[in-house]
């Protein structure tokens, strides 16, 4: 299969859909689908069967992926056929008793639009995005795979198949400047080139799923909105280092990911677009998924592979890295979610039209989960560099309630605050290292001035001492410690010999631990030391 | 055109410890080199002969050009390595260590069979631990003294995860294994079965001689009364390798 054969299929899938003139398209990802949006479509779906009247736009109504705003969820989207969010007519917290009004609204000649439960579509939170993960989200079915097909997916990896050899696929990867997603930010055209030259005839792509940081919900709403992008990625990835099997470790909290990975992995393979001779072509590659049980460390590149295989989800020290002796002691490739969801783009479009977007080292877009004390809290795809007083003041719209704006959390429990003075700073890689914080996989949560920052730096560090695996001694005993300590502070029991002690298993415990868990463990008491020092004084006082 | 060695052999590099040029071969790893020169470091969860787990994190080491510390046993020694191993952060560090090592569980010498024969309780007085800064987690655990010849006591397992390595690794019998996470992981025979019901367990005593502590010991000891035998496992690993 070539190009223009998949075009062919796209078209054809395109006229299967039928003559519709507008899509109404219900947000069904966890978020929209927990606040009622299954009653919607089915209200929807009884109005839609009702006879209309003469003349009146043909209706369709349709099940779609992520729009963003799930702080008003369930959200519907009006819009012709291959619109995007910004060409749609858009409502917010709809019930299944609005449904006849949409769908009379959907039908009618005129422009109007429901404006009880109108959401602008022209508000900063839809015109400053980018899509290039989320290209698809709200657009496409996620169950559907002639929906992806029909809106050019797979094009990529025909084109990769058919077109390109995998050293022009990696290099295409190199170029683009990607980096790894899952919050480490490794090149990822030199995690596949290492990969790629072990000389071994197994090799594995594993996609990393396993999201645990609390208030992250990115990879969750990739694959419930678009998971064929995902496998598509990874099929791209296991062409270009020449593997033949992959895994999807994805946990089992995350119920309807799983059941629409499930459902596009059986589409593909049953359209010859995953399993033996892809594509009629000489390539293999068979994905399963694993589900993880639970465990944050599993999110862990070493304690991943040992859970794929059966075992203890435990962290080995590295080197070997996975590239190097990874699943069974093979090479194995491991990205994030949202890393293989960026490659379909890069393959299609190049590596220098994404290496075009972004900041000088970090290239591209990144999907963040806006939570917390925020206006619109949701999941927004911005460029890289752009400043945090941009995502949480104009896309974000702000704090609620008139309260003042105290600090944002990013990067997880590995993570930390960056108060009001910093929040000028164009977020990258590096530019939140230099603030004592990290990328991590794109949660950021909001705080107001009524937040204590003690109290934030105890819930993380509660979050760390509850996740540590119980390997190694510094991560198991000393986040015991550190938090039994922290939480002394927070009750004003404490003594500036203990807020010292803190400050000293804060060094042991980064310098020592075996993992990157244990090892970033200490970030959230570090940075709100750093920037909310008098806080912690504050609770001293009256104890000495 | 460079002479290749024969695919077989081994090569030899040269590094230098606490300023001591050392020469190793390349397979071995930073802490098999500073026992054989007789540098000392301590370390709890590795053992020769057993698989390698860096677990304790006793053994970190400075290393020239690295940000980061090297645990030693999980680290090969390669040509021109600069390796620190007692600097007074290094001794800081270690110290903190085995101070959480006692709080963590109920470490108390004087009641203690192993009193005098205990590897954390040598490794407290190396490494210069006169009192314990911080507060006793003081957790009731459970003593298992349903089999016929040992005791497990969990108030004095440090996790080290030694008896798992060898009974699974020597003896090849895998009655052992960890359950739970964090603090709260204890070792246990078969799935969490008193240890005098193991299917699997062939009373070897492996584990017992390997235990660091008194957390596994001979039914019958009395306070200081259990001596372990430490050196039976380097000899019983290094015939298995000869033959």
């Amino acid at each position: 299969m070539n190009l223009d054969d998949l075009e062919e299929l796209a078209v054809k899938y395109r006229e299967e859909q039928g003559e519709t003139d507008r899509e109404v398209r219900v947000c069904v990802a966890t978020a929209c689908h927990s606040s009622g949006a299954p009653a919607v479509i089915e209200a929807l779906e009884a109005a839609g069967a009702e006879p209309a009247a003469d003349g009146a736009r043909r209706c369709k109504v349709k099940g779609v992926g992520c729009m963003g705003l799930c702080s008003v969820g369930p959200m519907v989207a009006v819009a012709e056929p291959g619109a995007d969010l910004r060409e749609s007519d858009l409502y917010k917290s709809v019930t299944a008793d609005d449904a006849a009004e949409i769908m009379a609204s959907a039908r009618s000649t005129d422009d109007a639009t429901v404006e009880r439960l109108h959401c602008p579509n022209d508000m900063p939170f839809f015109t400053r995005q980018r899509w290039i993960v989320r290209e698809n989200s709200g657009i496409v079915d996620p169950d559907s795979f002639r929906g992806y097909v029909a809106v050019g997916g797979y094009a990529a990896m025909v084109q990769a198949l058919s077109e390109m050899t995998p050293q022009e696929v990696i290099n295409e990867i190199s170029t683009s400047g990607l980096r790894g997603r899952g919050g480490g930010g490794y090149p990822t055209g030199l995690k596949w080139s290492t990969v790629a030259k072990m000389p071994a005839e197994q090799k594995y792509v594993i996609c990393n799923a396993d999201e645990g940081d609390p208030g992250a919900f990115m990879d969750r709403a990739i694959l419930e909105s678009d998971p064929h992008r995902v496998l598509e990625g990874m099929a791209i990835a296991a062409y270009a280092i020449g593997a033949n099997k992959g895994y999807i470790y994805i946990r089992a909290e995350y119920p309807l990911a799983v059941e629409r990975l499930k459902t596009a992995i059986r589409k593909a393979k049953r359209s010859g677009f995953l399993g033996n001779h892809i594509c009629e072509t000489q390539f293999n590659f068979d994905i399963e998924i694993r589900l993880g049980a639970g465990a944050f460390v599993c999110g862990e590149e070493t304690a991943l592979m040992a859970s794929v295989e059966g075992g203890r989800g435990h962290p080995t020290p590295r080197p070997p890295y996975p590239a190097e002796s990874g699943l069974w002691g093979r090479p194995t490739l491991i990205n994030n979610v949202e890393t293989f969801a960026n490659i379909a783009p890069i393959v299609s479009n190049g590596g220098a039209w994404f290496a075009g977007i972004g900041t000088e080292k970090s290239k591209g877009t990144k999907v963040f989960a806006l939570a917390g004390n925020i206006l619109n809290g949701g999941l927004i795809e911005v460029d890289m560099g752009m400043t945090l007083r941009e995502i949480i003041f104009d896309i974000g719209g702000g704090i609620p309630e008139g309260k003042a704006f105290k600090a944002v959390q990013t990067g997880g429990p590995s993570g930390g605050c960056v108060p009001d003075a910093h929040l000028d700073i164009g977020v990258d890689y590096d530019s939140l290292k230099t603030l004592g914080t990290m990328m991590g996989s794109g949660g950021m949560i909001v705080m107001d001035e009524t937040s204590s920052m003690v109290d934030v730096a105890r819930y993380f560090m509660e979050f760390c001492m509850t996740e540590s695996c119980g390997k190694c001694v510094p991560c198991r005993t000393g986040t015991y410690q550190m938090h039994g300590l922290l939480d002394k502070i927070a009750r004003a029991d404490a003594t500036h010999a203990d807020l010292a002690l803190l400050e000293e298993l804060c060094e042991v415990v980064q310098a020592t631990s075996l993992c990157g868990l244990g090892q970033t463990a200490p970030n959230p008491v570090l940075s709100t030391l750093r920037y909310f020092r008098e806080e912690y004084e504050e609770k001293l006082a009256g104890s000495r | 055109m460079p002479r290749t060695p024969p695919a077989t052999q081994v090569r030899v590099v040269t590094l230098t410890i606490d300023g001591q040029a050392l020469s190793a071969r390349e397979d071995e790893t930073i802490i098999e080199v500073c026992r054989e020169n007789k540098i000392p470091i301590p370390s709890l969860c590795w053992m020769d002969g057993l698989s390698i787990v860096g677990a304790c994190r006793l053994c970190v080491v400075e290393m020239a050009g690295s940000p980061r510390l090297s645990a030693a046993c999980s680290t090969r020694v390669a040509e021109g390595m600069q390796i620190t191993t007692n600097s007074e952060r290094l001794q800081r560090y270690r110290r903190t260590l085995v101070e959480m090592l006692f709080a963590e569980r109920n470490h108390v010498c004087s009641v203690c069979v192993s009193n005098g024969h205990c590897e954390l309780q040598w490794l407290a007085q190396t490494c210069g631990v006169d009192h314990v800064r911080m507060p006793y987690r003081n957790h009731a655990y459970d003593v298992d003294s349903s089999h016929e010849m040992f005791r497990v006591d969990h108030n004095r397992c440090v996790l080290c995860t030694r008896c798992v390595r060898v009974c699974d690794e020597i003896e090849g019998a895998h009655t052992w294994d960890v359950m739970g996470r964090g603090s709260d992981c204890k070792v246990i025979t078969d799935l969490a079965r008193p240890w005098g019901d193991s299917d699997t367990c062939t009373s070897c005593g492996k584990c017992v001689q390997v235990c660091p502590t008194g957390a596994l010991v001979k039914q019958g000891t009395s306070v200081g009364e259990m001596v372990k035998d430490q050196q039976f496992l380097p000899i019983l690993a290094r015939r298995r390798h000869i033959r």
